[in-house]
Parts: structure tokens; sequence; C-alpha cells
């Protein structure tokens, strides 16, 4: 986000000085341990070697976790039951289609009025191409993948404090600040600035190195030109025939973009999450819980509402409402217990486990997040701004404006994710409005972007992941305090109860995280179970 | 830097105008400020009202009556637990369960207002109020 907080020492802050004082390999070591950074380490389809003699196993919610820990124990013999609250499989996975109905807390319900194939996703909508356990299911189950375009250059940096509030597109941005930080550093190169730092060898292959990296002319200026435009582009792209030639545009000078702070908005798009290829289902994310599903035929129990676990040496034996008759209170026992509930659902119900597990269960609270998706008429970022997928950042309160990265060119409509809100006083301040205040707000502040808005505008939708009945919450957020304290005792089997989903995890909040943690908990699990 | 921040109230402003128009006169009458924006890295909300209207209110509701879903948001509304302020101030900075600790985005004079708030609405009636200075006791 543009508007990245200022803390003392943010985990941010911090490594940015590891990696300044002690080089980059220190640096991802030090990310690696915080939950950053690190390549899932999944090779491949687990494999649960021994009979598990018929063990049976009960294991609560069908989101990602539940269900990958429900398809890979019945493969290796275990019978299994899911118990879940939604009517539907596949948890914070989750499209909103024309048609859906969604009732949030505080009972207003919105029917999604989308027009056929378009779909929000509110909760994960891309896939970093190094989630390879995600995507080894995705290929396992059919799921068809497409790209998911994050870095558009023709996309929008904007700041309502800098030029004017005029959009800004990110590939000058991007190319008139690494042109102008390239002139500075060669500058300084050739003035002898630099040479106690580098070889008198080292310096030509560096001044080569910024001109062709940073589009310097050939006195190491970056200016209009042919050079630059290559980067940035032109004023007037080239066409045929007479009067074709191309124009090049003047670059945005680099104390305007220090200023403007636009640069922040380029580091959107340099992470390890966020890097090319990123993937989404065809049809939205929702397809892959879908999919899952079907692989368990018979396994889920939908409209069942736990509430309370209770495990004793002969085994577990969960309390739920049947959702579907009045809540009807019922007991599913079995021998082990895989818990794939949320720890703000979990954290709520009565539970036997250690003191040290209970109280990790309790110290993680949710961040709080907002998306909104709004249906226009006609694809206008593409047809008149010539954006075809990818986001816009901005430090307006809407932060960011995704574009579709299906369905190009089509000249029909599309749904625009037009408010994406992590954290922040802004989440919980949306979170306290109404469904069509929330819509109203995306308008508002996303028509200082796109002047289209107010008449293309067709129908939204907003979630608000705090007033979602399933979850109470986005997603865990660990600290590295918490994590010290907490994280072991999280994961740990506790007589035979296991908890597995993305709190479980050093990759919170992806789906990656999920999966892998509900692959580690069945493995030793079944270590367990074998050795009982 | 003056002109920016009468751009961004004008803006607040246009908005508030806008919701406004389709809110219900029930709605207006359950939540005593319009929905606000706060344009910093903490709630610029000021009183007790306004701070319970657009941050508690988001999961306890606008009644205090809290909300039931696959687990629960518990009522304010004449909750028992209240009678401790104390208990109140941890939960508002260091969160608990499913609450986030929301009091950090918030100044000791915002903490001490809307729990102050709280405790003396929704059929609460506490006479023993917190002050800033105990918010600030309590944050460490």
């Amino acid at each position: 986000m543009i508007d990245a907080p200022k803390a003392p020492l943010s985990r941010r802050n911090l490594l940015a000085l590891i990696g300044a004082s002690a080089g980059g390999a220190a640096m991802y070591q030090a990310m690696t341990s915080l939950g950053f950074a690190a390549e899932s380490p999944y090779r491949g389809p687990i494999k649960l070697e021994g009979d598990p003699k018929g063990a049976t196993v009960i294991i609560l919610g069908a989101g990602l976790a539940g269900m990958t820990a429900a398809y890979e124990l019945g493969r290796a013999g275990y019978k299994v039951q899911i118990l879940e609250y939604n009517a539907r499989a596949g948890g914070r996975n989750w499209s909103l289609r024309g048609g859906d109905a969604y009732t949030e807390l505080g009972g207003a319900t919105q029917r999604c009025a989308f027009d056929e194939g378009l779909y929000l996703n509110p909760g994960p909508w891309r896939i970093p191409y190094h989630h390879h356990a995600l995507l080894d299911y995705c290929r396992r189950f059919g799921v068809t993948l497409e790209p998911f375009v994050q870095l558009n250059h023709n996309a929008f940096l904007h700041s309502a404090k800098a030029f004017g509030g005029k959009p800004q597109r990110i590939r000058e941005v991007k190319a008139d600040f690494e042109g102008g930080i390239a002139e500075l550093l060669a500058k300084a190169t050739r003035q002898g600035a630099l040479d106690e730092a580098v070889s008198r060898e080292d310096r030509e292959i560096l001044l080569e190195a910024l001109r062709a990296h940073g589009g310097l002319d050939g006195d190491f200026r970056y200016k209009a030109g042919d050079e630059s435009a290559d980067f940035r582009g032109y004023a007037r792209d080239p066409g045929g025939g007479l009067g074709a030639e191309p124009v090049n545009g003047e670059p945005i000078g680099l104390h305007d973009i220090l200023t403007s702070r636009l640069w922040r908005g380029l580091q959107n798009f340099l992470g390890y999450d966020f890097q090319t290829t990123m993937f989404q289902p065809v049809g939205g994310m929702g397809r892959i819980g879908e999919a899952f599903a079907r692989q368990l035929p018979n396994a889920i129990r939908y409209g069942a509402k736990a509430t309370g676990i209770r495990q004793d040496e002969h085994g577990v034996t969960v309390a739920f409402e049947d959702l579907a008759r009045g809540g009807t209170v019922e007991e599913a026992k079995a021998d082990w217990c895989v818990c794939a509930l949320p720890l703000t659902i979990l954290s709520q119900l009565a539970l036997n486990v250690s003191a040290p597990m209970k109280a990790a269960i309790d110290a993680v609270p949710y961040s709080s997040s907002i998306k909104i998706g709004l249906q226009f008429k006609r694809r206008f970022w593409e047809e008149d701004e010539h954006i075809f997928g990818g986001i816009s950042y901005t430090d307006l309160p809407i932060r960011q404006i995704s574009y579709p990265s299906a369905g190009y060119n089509s000249g029909g409509k599309g749904v625009l994710l037009g408010a994406y809100t992590w954290d922040g006083p802004n989440s919980f301040e949306l979170t306290a409005m109404s469904p069509a205040e929330c819509i109203q707000f995306a308008l508002q502040y996303g028509a200082e972007i796109h002047p289209q808005y107010p008449a293309e505008f067709e129908t939204g939708v907003a979630v608000a992941w705090h007033k979602v009945p399933f979850i109470l919450g986005c997603a865990g957020e660990w600290t590295e305090a918490s994590r010290g304290e907490h994280y072991d005792n999280l994961c740990q089997i506790d007589g035979r109860i296991v908890l597995a989903g993305e709190h479980a995890s050093y990759i919170p909040a992806w789906q990656e995280g999920a999966i892998l943690s509900a692959l580690d908990a069945i493995a030793r699990l079944h270590k367990r179970v074998l050795a009982a | 830097m003056g002109s920016i921040r009468r751009r961004a109230k004008i803006r607040a402003a246009l908005f508030c105008a806008a919701v406004l128009v389709g809110t219900s006169v029930l709605a207006q009458e359950l939540s005593p400020a319009p929905p606000f924006i706060s344009r910093g890295r903490g709630f610029e909300e000021q009183g007790g009202a306004a701070l319970y209207a657009n941050v508690c209110a988001a999961c306890h509701q606008p009644d205090a009556k809290g909300a039931v879903g696959a687990a629960s948001y518990p009522a304010l509304a004449e909750n028992k637990k209240l009678a401790s302020a104390d208990y109140l101030m941890s939960a508002l900075f260091n969160g608990i369960r499913a609450m986030p600790p929301v009091g950090r985005m918030m100044s000791d004079e915002q903490a001490a207002d809307v729990i102050n708030y709280v405790r003396t609405h929704f059929g609460n009636n506490y006479d023993d109020p917190v002050s800033a200075a105990d918010a600030k006791a309590t944050r460490q």
C-alpha cells in the first residue's frame, strides 16, 4: 500500500535494516524466520503409509485445510466426516456470483446481481507461482487456472496529494524513478564519489548497467528521448503513414516522484508473494473449494455448527447444532479430531485441551479487511484508459482498484474490485457501515481516479470480514512475540486433537498456509495413530 | 498542506451527504454519528458516541446487542462484565479472542471516551468513569 505504516521499528523496517547492514542472504534468512518469503516446502502428494485399521477422524470446517485433511486421510484408509457451519464448502475460498444471497452479521442481506460469468472473490483472489501445494491440488482436481495480472504497467499510481490528484501511469513512475536514480548514481560514479566502494573495472560495468537499466542517454542523462521512451512510453505513440513519428514524453523529475511518495506503490509488485506469474481459477477462486468438495461426495455435513469439543482416552465427541432443524443439538464421535475452525470461532467453544494450547487459541486476533465489488455497464478502464487487468494503488481509503484478469477486450460489462482494505482504521469504519454505504463509499472515492464511475455503475456487493458469520474476521494475525510464545503450542497434537488452518502456518492469510498446515497435521497424526 | 486538508474535509462532507440520503430513519436513530473515514493511521472520531458508532458497532452492532454466527460477538448492552472498566480497557488494548486490539489505534482520550460511553449507555449505568491517564497506564 502507498501509505505504509511508520512504526518506530516495524518488522518491515527491521528487515530493511538487516538487508542494508548484512546483505541479501541475511535478510532472506530473517524473512523466512518471521514467516515471510519462504518458498512452500511442498514436494508432491503426501504418502501416509501404514494401515490405520478403520480409525475414524472428525474434521471441523470444510475450508481448504479441513478438506485437504479429509481427502488425504480418506485416501489413507481413515473414515472421515466433516462438520461445516455453512451450506457450502470452501470457507474463505469463496466467490460471490449473480444470484447468490449473502447475509452478514447484523442481518443485512445482499443479493448479488452481477451478470453471468462475473464475480467478486471476497477472500483469496490470487495464487503465487511458488504455492506448490495449492497448484498441485488444482492440477489433481481439474481446476483450470489463468494468469492473474498483479503488475500492469498501464494501471495507475495515485495520490490525492500529488500531481493535483491526477493518476499517474505505473510505467511512467517506474521508469522515471529508476531512470532518475540511475542518472544520480551515474553522476556520483563519474565524479569519483564511489571510488572507494567500486573498483576501477567495476566502475565501467556499473556505468554501462546504469545506462542500459535506467534508460540513460549517451551522456548518462535521463531525459526526454528515445532511450527513456523505450521504458516509459511516448507522449504520442508511433503510428503508420504520414505524420506517424512518435513523440517522446518529458519524464517526471526525481524530486516530484520522491515527494509524491508514489514510489511506495511500486513495492506492491516487488515482493516475492506478488511476482509474476500469479494465477486465478477461471470463473472465480471459489472453483477450488467446489473442486475439493467434489472429491468428498459423502463426507461433508453442512449446516452443522460446532458448539463443543470434548476428548478423553477413548475418543473425541463434538457437540453441534443442526441449523436446518432449528438448532437441534447432536453429537458426533470419532477416534481423532482435526480441527480446522478459525481461532475466532474455536476460542469461544467449550474445549478440553492443555492450558498452553488454549492460551495459544485465545492469543491470535484476526485481521480486519473489506472488499467491495462493483459492476459497470462497460469496461471503460479498457476502452478509455487501456488498462487490461492489474491493480491501481492509491492513498485514498479505497486503497486499490483491481481490474478483472479475464474477459479482456470483450466490450461487455465487468466487475472491478473497487476497494480492498487491510487493517487500519478504515477497515473497521467500513465494517461499521451498511453494505449500501460501503458501495457508496467505493463509488465516491473511486470516481476520483475513474470519473466514468457515476455514469457506468450498475450494482455492487461489499464483504466486511468481521461481519462474515462463519469466521468473524479475516485471517490470523501473528506478531513476532505471539508467534514466539504460542505458535508451537498451537500446532502440537493435544491428546486426540490437532489444529489446522492458515493460522497454524508461516504463510498466514494464504491458502497455501492452510493446505501445508493440514498436511503437516495429518502426517503427525498418522504417525501417532500407527504408534497407538 | 492547508489546501490538502481542506480538500479531504470537503470530500468527507460530500461522502456523508451522499450516504445520508439512503439511510433510513431507523438507522439514523440507532447510529448517532454518520459514517466516518479517518485519513491517518489512527481513528480520528472524537467522542464516545462517534467512536462507538464507527468502530465498536461494526461487530457489537449499533444497538450493542451483539451478533451470533458460528460464534458470537457479545452484547455490550446490559453486560455485567462492564462493571470492570479494567476488563474493558484490557480488551480494547490487548484484544480478547475474536476481538482485535482496536484501542491501539486510539489516543488515551479516545479510549477513555469510548469506554465511558459504553459503560453509561445501552442499559449500562456505571458511575466510575475512567480517565485518559487510566487508559495510558493500562496501555503499557
